[in-house]
């Protein structure tokens, strides 16, 4: 089993997300970075599947030199090897044909990334890279199993799920419950500093979109306290003064 | 140069909130002095004449059995037809688990620009932007679209259709769809009927840890169903089993944009405001006022859930009717 992993390098999910430079950066002062959680239960998975079926994981990321310690921790939780595009990841389009720039060289039996990355939320990777590979995709993909070359995968779908089977190879976007976060231990850090780490140059042409200016959303007014024994006004208020019932 | 809506049927009917894409992509068609078209997909007795009420003069109707189950590999091929047939250069579609997958491999196929939860209708005085939900709306980026083919998916509430008398031509359409666009053998469905459903709900209430348990759900619901409400849930609830998971709302689960959200005995993490900031108006009942979701909230009320939802419950009740 060849599986890649595509890792996107976010602001923790707990930051305080504000803009410098006239609204058109991110203010990465105080912000911590860390793998998107989607990609990371996509990691853990992949690790699983290795433990259970052998073969080899590799992790992807589309970014600069300062996602290098987060590819470490990659590495530290099991995966093999990683590769690194020296790139802004400037759109999703421009992040799938660098993914699928890889992929055609290597032919990977699974492609597994987060259903959306927690910065723009896009969602779009997986499906973009399945189209440039000619392969399906499917997301989000809550559980995940292989046995000889097909997958059992159960898909969430609006107001439930959707259990499939279809033959790899496969992109999948990933979402919990597929495994459990994977906390590397001291054996894993160690191992992971001899781990290859290949930083190569970005291929393929420019962008199709581009994000020129930032804006928070309007601040809150005071929150409207009704005491619990006036509940029933709540409804009152909702129709008249919110107007949204 | 056109614009192509897709409109999804959920059991045979329009969804709401792709009324809601298809007003929009009108919207859009005036502002580029061009016609709005929307897709649909699959059988349906709905009457889609009566679409053109959104502003759409012509209804494409894909009228194959083999494509009522929501296959997006599939409904990509059939898109991706259908704007050569059109010589689209926007798509829009509404936000959903079938349209999100749906984008995506449309602008893999038609090497498109897609963004992603589009709040507002695009500026087309300079170019094309388009303003989006961004950090689990924390933010919003104003985007560029460059040259060529756009693909837009819309969330929630972004626009209020005002209906007009049209009605649209409908034409059915039935492009060729590669077999292997039916690769994936489908095993088994588990779909709730009959609910509301989350991404198309106007309404939604939710529960938290604060109700105590699974068998306690029962007031909530019946306020849901006062109010024709959806109901959620916080991840802990989900993470505990006492919902299903795809009642899950939050960053790691659903993202809604209802007109009204209220949350039962739901503290408020952060990682739960950022599935909910999108709503129009947030009530919060809580028994501890120092819950942190108050401070997100339009209306608080502090009082235990199990005395309070019952007495919504009757209000509502002899309120709307």
């Amino acid at each position: 089993m060849k599986i890649l992993v595509c890792l996107s390098i976010v602001p923790d999910t707990t930051a305080k997300i504000s803009f410098t430079d006239g609204d058109t950066k991110l203010n990465k002062t105080g912000v911590q970075f860390i793998a998107g959680p989607y990609d990371d239960y996509a990691l853990s998975r992949a690790v699983d599947l290795k433990e259970q079926l052998g073969g080899t994981v590799t992790v992807l990321n589309v970014g600069d030199a300062d996602g290098e310690p987060i590819i470490r921790k990659a590495l530290a939780v099991g995966a093999d090897d990683a590769i690194r595009v020296n790139a802004e990841p400037r759109d999703a389009y421009f992040v799938a044909e660098q993914i699928a720039a890889i992929a055609q060289r290597e032919s990977y039996d699974l492609i597994l990334m987060g259903r959306e990355s927690i910065d723009f939320n896009g969602g779009q990777v997986h499906g973009i890279v399945g189209e440039m590979l000619g392969l399906p995709s499917y997301s989000p993909v809550m559980k995940l199993e292989i046995t000889g070359h097909t997958a059992q995968l159960t898909r969430e779908i609006e107001g439930g799920k959707e259990l499939l089977e279809a033959p790899l190879p496969l992109v999948l976007g990933c979402q919990e419950p597929i495994a459990e976060w994977k906390i590397p231990n001291m054996r894993g850090i160690m191992t992971a500093r001899t781990k290859p780490l290949n930083v190569v140059e970005p291929t393929g042409q420019d962008s199709l979109t581009q994000a020129t200016r930032f804006e928070l959303p309007p601040a809150k007014g005071a929150v409207k306290m009704i005491p619990a024994a006036e509940a029933e006004t709540l409804i009152t208020l909702l129709r008249t003064e919110a107007k949204v019932l | 140069m056109s614009v192509l809506i897709f409109a999804e049927l959920d059991q045979g009917e329009v969804k709401v909130a792709s009324l809601e894409a298809l007003y929009y992509g009108a919207n859009v068609a005036q502002e580029l002095q061009t016609s709005a078209t929307a897709l649909v997909i699959g059988t349906t007795s709905a009457d889609l004449a009566s679409l053109g009420q959104y502003g759409v003069t012509k209804v494409l109707h894909v009228s194959d059995e083999k494509l009522n189950a929501a296959n997006a590999l599939a409904y990509a091929s059939v898109l991706a037809a259908a704007v050569e047939l059109e010589q689209a250069s926007v798509i829009v579609i509404a936000k959903s688990s079938l349209g999100d997958t749906l984008a995506a491999r449309s602008a893999g196929k038609l090497k498109a620009g897609l963004v992603s939860n589009v709040t507002e209708l695009p500026d087309t005085s300079n170019g094309f932007r388009v303003k989006h939900s961004i950090y689990t709306g924390k933010a919003f980026a104003i985007t560029e679209m460059r040259e060529g083919r756009k693909i837009l998916t819309l969330k929630k509430n972004v626009v209020s259709p005002e209906l007009s008398q049209a009605t649209a031509s409908v034409e059915s359409f039935s492009p060729s769809i590669p077999e292997t666009d039916f690769v994936a053998k489908v095993i088994q469905t588990e779909k709730a009927t009959g609910e509301i459903s989350l991404s198309d709900a106007d309404i939604i209430v939710s529960g938290g840890r604060g109700m105590k348990g699974p068998e306690h759900w029962k007031p909530l619901e019946e306020l849901a169903e006062a109010l024709h409400a959806a109901t959620g849930c916080s991840k802990p609830v989900s993470d505990l089993d006492w919902r299903p998971h795809h009642e899950h709302i939050g960053q790691t689960g659903l993202k809604v944009s209802p007109n009204v959200y209220i949350a039962c005995g739901i503290s408020g993490a952060i990682q739960h405001l950022a599935g909910v900031n999108g709503s129009k108006v947030i009530v919060v009942i809580n028994k501890d006022p120092e819950a942190p979701f108050f401070k997100a909230a339009d209306y608080g009320i502090v009082g235990d859930v199990f005395d309070i939802l019952p007495r919504l419950t009757k209000a509502a009740r002899e309120q709307l009717v």
